[in-house]
């Protein structure tokens, strides 16, 4: 019957050669197991450690010289060809500064950090791109194909090997006397049990106990509220348009960051009647809770309760808060209630008023702590 | 055959040197006479390789650069548009490098490309290691090493984006905190000493920074060594092939064609990272602005690796159960532990848990195609489909602003789907793998269609059918019948149950053990068109215990078919059982 | 007989004769209409006859759904109070006249002039007053603080509309569009009157000094290069996964495909 391997000589009209899945396998000679000769005429061994035999190199094929000439042209071709863009890697370094040291000062920093980039980078990648070129065609092209085929031994032990393991091992253990001496095993044990405390130990001032800090933030009676980064303060007037939003830091904190992760708020105006918020919130009876508005200001906590982002998308049309990271949505005109996505609690109200000279103040710190939850929050 | 010269000699020198001290001679001959499998997908891992090593240059520039500190600076360099603003020396330090040191810039990209790139090919080995089940015995440990990596590799990322302590990755620090506060018991505890108090205090980036430089990458060196190691010990497996035994390993010798090889990959692969780091921007802190906690912006995401987090922790419906005084705020627990643990505890288990289930305890040098390891292949894919979920809706927002659906539809569609879409996935590629198995069988049997058309005598007109050549046959051969335990309740002539298959965890053992043998078998009995295929060869149970005849000078290039003997087991071998000979 | 007369009969004088109709509608057509082109930074002030015009304006294409004196109806608000300003963003920008009503107005061409557009702005703050066209002081960059506006940007704007201005979703529907093609003068409205779901920047809570500031971040922000490449469309780090196992991976299994083919030698065997 006939076999793919031939060429001619089929029984009926020539098919074209398909070719399922791999090509046809050149013959080879493989298994060869014979030892390679020593120089010394003392046999060499090609094996393992595990006396697995390695065959010998099977040359398939040779590139003739004649085309071993040319390629050798194409990758000289590459590796020249990598010189020179390595040279202008050099030359974009020297010569293109960045920085205040940048050339065409009118340029700015960042034109000419693009220029360095762009030629430093494009250099460096036509020179490796060159060199991989050349060590690919120089394996794939001027080198002969070979194969060599390599014995795989059991990995498990001969059992004697295995045996004279279990042996000396017993051996030794005995001559230590480690079973027989229970006392000696046992204080030995004994004796490095603190030290394998000491790791944890040591760990234990890098930092405070967190105490009730996650309970308060620094909000207190009478703090102004300031706009963050103009650190203005507001009076009522000032935020008199409905539908306005800003973010909020405590006076005296503006730019401190342990105190904003808890501090910051949000600040929201709304036309009458549309505010509306509960008299009672997780079960627990708020009194004049709006009284914590003025002038239907109100100020909700700006860390969001689920993992602690900032709450800073407002929609003014809808009233929702969300929250970029994890899409929390709390109603704003409710108490900041969650509508949406895993916040399992509202967003803590500031209670506001206005100082003597008209700026909105904090009545007092949150009521309840603020930010994500955690286990003693209760 | 090859070329006459003669060694130069500084090289003999420094050899003989060397083999004075160290008794190298004959062990580095067969070092380089190792031989290496060629596939393209065993070169995946190489990239990660590779890429570490990128990682460690270009991040030993950075280091020369980079001040881990976070006390705060009033900015006044060369980008002038944040002249004046408050920021950490972290900060400053990062815009130093990208705008005042010549290449600082292009290291940074590198650096980061290579990380991304570091975790990608990670994932992707880590799947073709999975779907050839180049895990199984002897390998196993190679396999928790791996997963080792990758959980390290994870953490190293993370602490590396967060180093520069800008807008974004400050807000996914925030968030690693929240999480972290919110672990029962211990999670304030855990949250105040890693950030030295409370967030962000002044201690993380001098402590990530050491993490990331010194602590991770010493595992990640260690780790990755002894890795190579056990896959030079155990040498590489190799794919079905003609000649592809379970015994032998066919391919080139290290040095000079590996060698080269390896070369012209690294080269490429650094020029692949140099060119995205030099046309494909990447984590531009500039644009993000310092940290601030009162700031965030749309579309904040981390890098992709740990989008599978993010995802989780944006599908989760609000879940907070308060007692006793305390909380346990499930919304962040259950995606923050849940599909992280799952996907690498399933991965962790899985070469004992498969081993438990089809009680397959052979040597397997070998690889498997995925579609002859079907309940495989099947989990495989859905473990994929679970995680490609939860890492989409991690972008949902970037998906809605471009793709115009609404939010909350995608993060909806994004809960059902993440339960029922590994499910469907799982029943479909079983059933793909096993059509494809028959596919195989019927190649195997009849041959494949050659195009052409003959009339017979009688008008009809068939299509001629020619038998694949012995390359392909012996890959549609290398197939291993899963042996069948004995099935739940079945007791042996004395009425004794089979030990494997007692009480109710031997029931789910032989239920599991049913499934994963379901399989195609390819009969040899010798049926089939007067090609006397399948002569011993085309049994399934057979092959991959010696495959197809090229033992001992065989000439080769004759079908084979004529070789009756070769091939066939000797008498008592049982199926399943290759580690005894 | 003239020539004229000679060729009327032609076929293709039907052509020109229709070809010599267009072209005199258009001439006369762009005789009394002027094209429509984005506000201007400064607009005139306003006189009783830019009222009147803009009141026939207001009558033909906004009465419909704002009501006939802008005092809303079921499907639009009232515009009493809304200002020149709202006025100038909405038609600027191209969101108003409204075609249909969805999640929320998208930007379409503009189909008034910068002078129609100030004669109804000027006819709605006759009705009521609210926030006025700024002028081009208001918005102008020189000597501006980009340190504070990159601070306020962030606190107030990145959330919804990006680190860069790139864009961004909202909930149902709604999203908040990139800034890339904004004119100074609607960025200040925008902030100003605070148009369908963005909150209001009023003057009292953002200056209009730290307006001007957030403008020129802006400004700075949409006019500077990215040194690193292309930007992947600034919207952080979904893009660069993308591009990784895209770009990176699928080029680099090429080249391992590549690197590890079976050698297709010309002679299939011995040496030479």
């Amino acid at each position: 019957m006939s076999d793919m391997d031939e060429t001619e000589g089929s029984e009926g009209p020539v098919a074209p050669r398909r070719v399922i899945g791999t090509p046809p396998p050149t013959p080879r000679l493989l298994g060869s197991t014979a030892v390679a000769e020593g120089g010394d005429g003392g046999e060499v061994s090609d094996e393992t450690s595990r006396g697995e035999h390695i065959g010998d190199e099977t040359t398939v094929y040779t590139v003739p010289e004649q085309r071993a000439k040319r390629v050798e042209k194409i990758i000289a071709g590459c590796f020249t060809f990598a010189f020179i863009a390595g040279c202008g890697f050099i030359a974009a370094y020297v010569g293109l500064e960045v920085g205040p040291n940048r050339l065409g000062r009118g340029d700015s920093a960042v034109d000419a950090a693009l220029r360095s980039n762009l030629a430093l980078g494009l250099s460096l990648a036509i020179t490796l791109l060159a060199l991989g070129l050349g060590a690919l065609l120089w394996v794939r092209y001027l080198m002969p194909d070979v194969e060599v085929v390599e014995e795989r031994h059991e990995l498990r032990s001969e059992p004697k090997d295995r045996q004279a393991f279990e042996e000396y091992f017993k051996e030794g253990a005995s001559n230590s006397q480690f079973v027989k001496r229970p006392l000696v095993r046992r204080t030995l044990m004994l004796g490095t049990l603190p030290l394998l405390a000491a790791p944890v130990l040591l760990l234990r001032d890098l930092g405070p106990l967190p105490g009730t800090s996650l309970r308060h933030t620094v909000w207190s009676p009478g703090r102004r509220l300031l706009v963050d980064g103009t650190n203005q303060p507001l009076t009522p007037a000032d935020f008199s348009v409905p539908g306005t939003q800003i973010a909020i830091v405590p006076e005296g904190y503006e730019d401190d960051a342990d105190a904003l992760t808890k501090a910051a708020v949000t600040l929201i105006k709304f036309r009458p009647g549309e505010l509306d918020v509960p008299t009672t919130m997780n079960g627990s009876t708020l009194v004049g809770t709006m009284n914590w508005t003025v002038d239907n200001i109100v100020a909700y906590s700006r860390i969001c309760t689920h993992v602690g982002c900032p709450v800073g998308l407002y929609e003014q049309t809808t009233h929702h808060l969300l929250c970029p990271c994890h899409q929390s949505t709390f109603d704003a005109a409710h108490g900041a209630n969650v509508i949406f996505g895993p916040a399992a609690r509202a967003l803590p109200q500031l209670p506001l008023t206005t100082d003597a000279q008209g700026y909105l103040v904090a009545k007092s710190d949150f009521t309840q702590p603020v930010g994500p939850s955690f286990w003693e929050r209760g | 055959m090859s070329d006459n010269f003669d060694v130069p000699a500084p090289l003999e020198g420094v050899g003989g040197w060397l083999d004075d001290r160290f008794h190298g001679a004959r062990g580095f001959r067969v070092l380089m006479r190792k031989v290496f499998p060629d596939h393209w997908s065993f070169l995946l891992g190489e990239i990660a390789l590779w890429s570490f090593v990128i990682l460690l240059l270009t991040g030993t520039f950075l280091s020369l650069f980079f001040v881990p500190s976070m006390n705060d600076v009033v900015y006044n360099g060369s980008y002038v548009k944040l002249d004046g603003i408050r920021m950490s020396e972290a900060y400053q330090s990062t815009l130093n490098i990208s705008f005042d040191v010549r290449g600082g810039l292009l290291m940074r990209q590198i650096h980061h490309w290579a990380a991304d790139l570091f975790m990608a090919a990670l994932i992707i080995h880590m799947l073709r290691v999975f779907f050839t089940g180049a895990y199984r015995k002897p390998r196993e440990i190679n396999w928790l090493i791996g997963v080792g990596l990758f959980t390290l590799g994870l953490l190293e990322g993370l602490f590396g984006y967060s180093l520069p302590d800008d807008q974004l990755s400050g807000a996914g620090l925030r968030i690693f905190e929240g999480v972290l506060q919110g672990i029962p018991i211990v999670g304030t505890y855990l949250a105040f000493f890693l950030f030295g108090g409370g967030f962000p205090g002044n201690d993380i980036v001098p402590r990530m920074y050491i993490l990331h430089v010194l602590l991770i990458p010493g595992l990640l060196l260690g780790l990755i060594t002894a890795h190579l190691f056990i896959m030079f010990h155990q040498k590489h497996t190799q794919m079905p092939g003609k000649g592809n035994t379970e015994k032998n390993v066919v391919g080139q010798p290290f040095f000079p064609y590996f060698l080269a090889k390896g070369g012209a990959w690294f080269f490429f692969i650094f020029a692949a990272l140099v060119l995205l780091a030099t046309f494909a921007e990447i984590n531009p802190i500039w644009l993000y602005g310092p940290y601030t906690p009162v700031a965030i912006s749309s579309s904040s995401q981390p890098d992709f690796y740990m989008g599978i987090l993010e995802g989780s922790l944006r599908m989760m419906p609000a879940w907070e159960i308060n007692g006793f005084g305390h909380t346990l705020s499930l919304s962040v627990l259950i995606p923050g532990l849940g599909p992280l643990g799952l996907i690498f505890g399933g991965a962790a288990i899985w070469p004992f848990f498969e081993q438990w289930a089809t009680g397959d305890r052979s040597f397997h040098n070998i690889n498997d195609r995925p579609r002859n390891a079907p309940m495989r292949t099947g989990i495989g894919v859905a473990a994929v489909v679970f995680y490609g979920v939860c890492w989409a809706e991690g972008a949902n927002d970037v998906i809605a602003y471009n793709l115009h659906i609404p939010l909350y539809t995608i993060t909806w569609i994004a809960r059902v789907l993440v339960f029922v879409g590994p499910a469907a996935a799982f029943f479909i590629t079983k059933r793909i793998c096993l059509a494809l198995q028959r596919q195989d069988k019927e190649t195997l049997l009849h041959g494949y269609e050659s195009g052409i058309i003959r009339q017979m005598p009688n008008g009809e007109f068939i299509e001629v059918h020619r038998p694949v050549n012995e390359e392909a046959r012996a890959v549609l051969e290398a197939k291993t019948v899963p042996a069948l335990m004995p099935a739940p309740g079945s007791e042996d002539e004395n009425g004794v149950p089979a030990p494997s298959s007692r009480g109710a965890l031997g029931k789910v053992r032989a239920r599991a053990n049913r499934a994963f043998a379901e399989t195609i078998v390819v009969e040899t009995n010798g049926h089939g068109n007067g090609h006397e295929v399948g002569n011993g060869h085309g049994s399934a149970v057979e092959a991959g215990h010696g495959g197809s005849a090229v033992e001992a000078g065989h000439g080769g290039d004759q079908a084979s078919v004529g070789s009756p003997t070769a091939g066939q087991l000797p008498a008592g071998e049982s199926p399943g059982d290759s580690s005894g000979s | 007989m003239s020539w004229f007369n000679a060729r009327r009969r032609r076929p293709v004088a039907g052509y020109a004769a229709l070809l010599l109709g267009l072209v005199v509608v258009g001439l006369v057509y762009g005789a009394f209409t002027r094209p429509g082109g984005t506000a201007q930074a400064s607009s005139p002030a306003p006189s009783q006859s830019d009222i009147n015009t803009g009141k026939d304006l207001f009558d033909a294409t906004c009465s419909s759904c704002h009501g006939l004196d802008a005092q809303g109806t079921t499907q639009a608000p009232s515009l009493v109070g809304a200002g020149a300003a709202a006025v100038d963003f909405q038609m600027s920008t191209g969101r108003m006249p409204a075609k249909e009503v969805g999640a929320q107005e998208d930007q379409k061409p503009v189909t008034f002039s910068a002078q129609q557009i100030y004669e109804i702005a000027d006819y709605v703050a006759s009705l009521g007053g609210g926030p006025a066209i700024p002028d081009a002081q208001q918005v102008s960059t020189a000597g501006a603080n980009t340190a504070l506006g990159e601070e306020l940007f962030s606190a107030n704007c990145a959330q919804c509309h990006g680190f860069a201005g790139a864009g961004g979703a909202l909930t149902y529907g709604k999203f908040a569009p990139p800034l890339t093609g904004a004119t100074p003068t609607q960025v200040y409205e925008a902030m100003l009157t605070g148009p369908e779901a963005m909150p209001v920047f009023s003057d009292g809570a953002v200056s209009p000094s730290a307006k001007r500031d957030i403008i020129a971040y802006i400004e700075d922000t949409k006019v500077e290069p990215n040194p690193g490449g292309f930007s992947l469309g600034r919207t952080g780090p979904v893009t660069e996964g993308l591009v990784i196992f895209l770009g990176g991976m699928g080029f680099l299994v090429i080249i391992a495909l590549w690197i590890t083919a079976k050698r297709r030698d010309p002679r299939p065997t011995g040496t030479e």
